[in-house]
């Protein structure tokens, strides 16, 4: 009876297929390698590996002045590299006690905004790029474009753009800039629409992201998730409106949040706050005070010993930094960044389980990283 | 001797040419129907607009490295494109581009045989096709286009279901299985058999769309999931073989749908006295313009529409298109007892 059991269990033994999606693949956007357990196209397990592009710029942070690694931060989050910016000024002003003038701090809340629709832009893109709408993806580049003239305008850089500096900006925004700004919003509103056209009632766009990875609310805070990740699943955090920064205080918004904590609500939750980004940016420009544009730096930047933990709202979630300074060198002695990509990626393990192959780059979409910024 | 072996041969010649020609400007069509449709250009440097790029393409194909996997099994690898190839162009045989016409005094018919099975024969050799694919996956001993012709044997044998059941009720409506009785059928009961059968027309577009494996079915090469699918391993004029295989199929289930449902080369009203001037533009080019609106159909269907998943495919084939097929077929047939 024992030798038949064991025959019987080898009998219906089930190979798990193990199969290796990425680093180089077309949709793990950038070098993101999955390894997947699959049981005929179901995932049974997978496990994310990360580090393809790693360049240290932790460590390399620590051997730079403090302006220097201004443009460190542009290399993180690549497609938002303004908000990264922002966070990193932010944080060695809190550390140095520096008063920001309010014009800066309108320009700041103006070029997030500005930048959170260009991410957000790539993002709707390439999320439905991969479940196979690929027009949409065109059209979101078209208008990324848009936004990408705007920032050449102001600093002259389109993609890594160090558009800060430690006290305020290295520039005042261009004459005419402001306007220009308002006219692309008005373009933008109705380009959201167009994609909301082409995919919100979709039927099959519906029955691709309906039900496909939900994950409760307090789940999502345990594994750490957050931005649109986090607030598709009914939680309304925003460091925006939690603890406000540059001019987040004095503009009008709502915190846009889903119910089910399924892939279509995150895809809601983004694009509608395209729409509340667009009512930030129009409140910015159009109450945009007069005044200096930086505040009274010293010319040795050197903060006195200590450190400080300061959080933006990226598009991606909460971006802190941490940084330690010993008081007697010009750069930090210890630099460290919260990546919400980081954080995100680690609930993807979390999401794929149980369900279909199609279905995890679908997922990997849905908590829109960047690999940039998970390395970093 | 001339009406029994040259003529047949002159029109092979001519139909398999004309049909490798359209089929490479398809893929020039696609892809600039597609960039129209996402505010681009498409291609523009070959020649004026491009339109020598399908020449330029097929260059590139012939003249790129032909790679075969160490540990693909050769044989089954090499003759996977060949397989999936000549049943999409061996249909053309039996599809009619227009009526018998007198040509330099002689009779010639616009076809190149007329075979009282003829909707028959395309069915079970466009089914060969999917012999292809599947070997293709299981040749190339790699994971995804394994994974990938799975689902192209699940999906192509499904949906084949759908289809052949539906074309039974066209069967029923025309009394007979030849292509050119189809359509004289069509010009006799004085109605194009799209209104006759509605639903028969729409099941047959979007099950032919699943067995042509365009979007929003074409699971088998879902690029972004499978990185190519079954084609992940080919290159060079192997892989080309597949990719002209699938427009050549796209363009047999345009001329099919076209001759079954809108009267294949009968210009529109043909039963019409007051607009019998439209008999003088040759036949044929009904037949193309018909065709040529399902192909564009088909390419805008690919710009606009996302991807289904596998699950949902199959359930959309076996719960809702099968059934309504039967459906479909049960009331054609209870109506034309009826009538008789």
């Amino acid at each position: 009876m024992e030798t038949q059991t064991v025959h019987h269990g080898a009998m219906f033994d089930t190979n798990e297929l193990v199969i290796n999606m990425g680093p180089q693949h077309p949709s793990t956007h950038g070098v993101l390698r999955v390894v997947l357990r699959l049981d005929g196209e179901k995932v049974v397990d997978c496990d994310v590996v990360i580090g393809y592009l790693h360049r240290g710029i932790e460590k390399l942070s620590e051997n730079r002045n403090w302006t220097q690694i201004v443009l460190l931060t542009d290399r993180m989050d690549y497609v938002a590299a303004a908000t990264s910016n922002v966070g990193y000024c932010e944080t060695v002003e809190k550390l140095l006690q520096l008063e920001v003038p309010r014009r800066a701090r309108y320009v700041r809340t103006i070029l997030c905004e500005l930048q959170r629709i260009a991410s957000h832009c790539l993002w709707v893109g390439t999320h439905a790029m991969d479940i196979g709408a690929m027009t949409v993806f065109l059209y979101a580049f078209r208008e990324r474009e848009l936004i990408l003239d705007l920032f050449e305008e102001f600093c002259g850089a389109r993609l890594t753009y160090n558009s800060m500096r430690i006290g305020g900006l290295p520039l005042d925004v261009p004459p005419g800039w402001a306007k220009k700004v308002l006219e692309f919003c008005t373009i933008m509103e109705a380009k959201v629409g167009e994609y909301e056209e082409l995919l919100t009632h979709n039927r099959i766009w519906l029955e691709r992201t309906k039900g496909i990875g939900i994950i409760s609310g307090p789940e999502a805070t345990g594994l750490g998730l957050c931005g649109p990740a986090l607030r598709g699943s009914g939680v309304a955090r925003d460091v925006r409106k939690d603890e406000p920064y540059a001019a987040y205080d004095e503009v009008q918004f709502d915190v846009v949040i889903g119910t089910n904590g399924d892939t279509y609500d995150r895809y809601l939750v983004r694009m509608e706050e395209f729409r509340q980004s667009l009512r930030i940016i129009r409140q910015a420009t159009e109450g945009i005070p007069e005044g200096p544009i930086v505040g009274k730096v010293p010319r040795l930047i050197k903060p006195a010993a200590g450190e400080t933990y300061h959080a933006i709202e990226s598009p991606k979630g909460e971006l802190g930094y941490f940084i330690v300074s010993d008081g007697k060198s010009t750069n930090p002695y210890r630099f460290r960044v919260r990546p919400p990509s980081f954080c995100n990626l680690q609930g993807l393990r979390r999401l794929v389980r149980g369900h279909l192959v199609a279905d995890v780059v679908a997922l990997i979409g849905s908590i829109d990283i960047v690999l940039g910024e998970v390395d970093r | 001797m001339i009406d029994q072996v040259l003529i047949p041969l002159l029109k092979i010649v001519i139909v398999l040419n004309a049909t490798l020609v359209a089929v490479t400007y398809m893929v020039l069509l696609e892809r600039k129907v597609i960039a129209w449709a996402q505010s681009r250009l498409g291609p523009m440097r070959v020649g004026p607009y491009g339109v020598l790029q399908p020449i330029a393409d097929a260059i590139k194909l012939m003249i790129k490295e032909d790679i075969t996997p160490v540990r693909a099994d050769k044989w089954v690898f090499t003759a996977a494109p060949i397989i999936s190839m000549v049943p999409a162009l061996i249909v053309y045989a039996v599809i009619p581009f227009g009526p018998t016409v007198s040509l330099f005094g002689r009779k010639v018919s616009l076809y190149i045989t007329d075979i009282n099975v003829g909707l028959l024969y395309i069915v079970s050799v466009a089914s060969v096709g999917v012999y292809g694919i599947i070997l293709a996956g299981y040749s190339s001993n790699s994971k995804y286009p394994l994974l990938a012709s799975l689902r192209a044997s699940a999906q192509l044998i499904s949906y084949e279901v759908a289809v052949t059941l539906t074309l039974v009720s066209v069967i029923l409506m025309a009394g007979s299985l030849s292509m050119v009785e189809i359509v004289n059928a069509q010009y006799n009961q004085h109605v194009w058999f799209v209104f006759a059968q509605p639903f028969a027309f729409v099941l047959v577009l979007i099950g032919g769309l699943a067995e042509t494996n365009r979007a929003p079915f074409d699971l088998p090469e879902a690029e972004q999931e499978l990185t190519g699918g079954f084609h992940t391993e080919y290159s060079g004029m192997r892989f080309a073989l597949f990719f002209l295989a699938e427009y050549a199929n796209m363009i047999v289930v345009s001329s099919v749908v076209t001759t079954l449902f809108l009267g294949g080369w009968l210009p529109p009203f043909p039963n019409v006295g007051a607009l019998h001037l439209l008999y003088y533009v040759p036949s044929w080019t009904w037949f193309l313009i018909k065709s040529f609106l399902f192909l564009y159909l088909f390419i805008w269907i690919r710009a606009t529409l996302p991807r289904y998943r596998y699950d949902q495919l199959m359930r959309l084939g076996w719960k809702v298109l099968i059934p309504l097929a039967i459906l479909n077929l049960v009331v054609t047939g209870i109506v034309k007892v009826m009538l008789m």
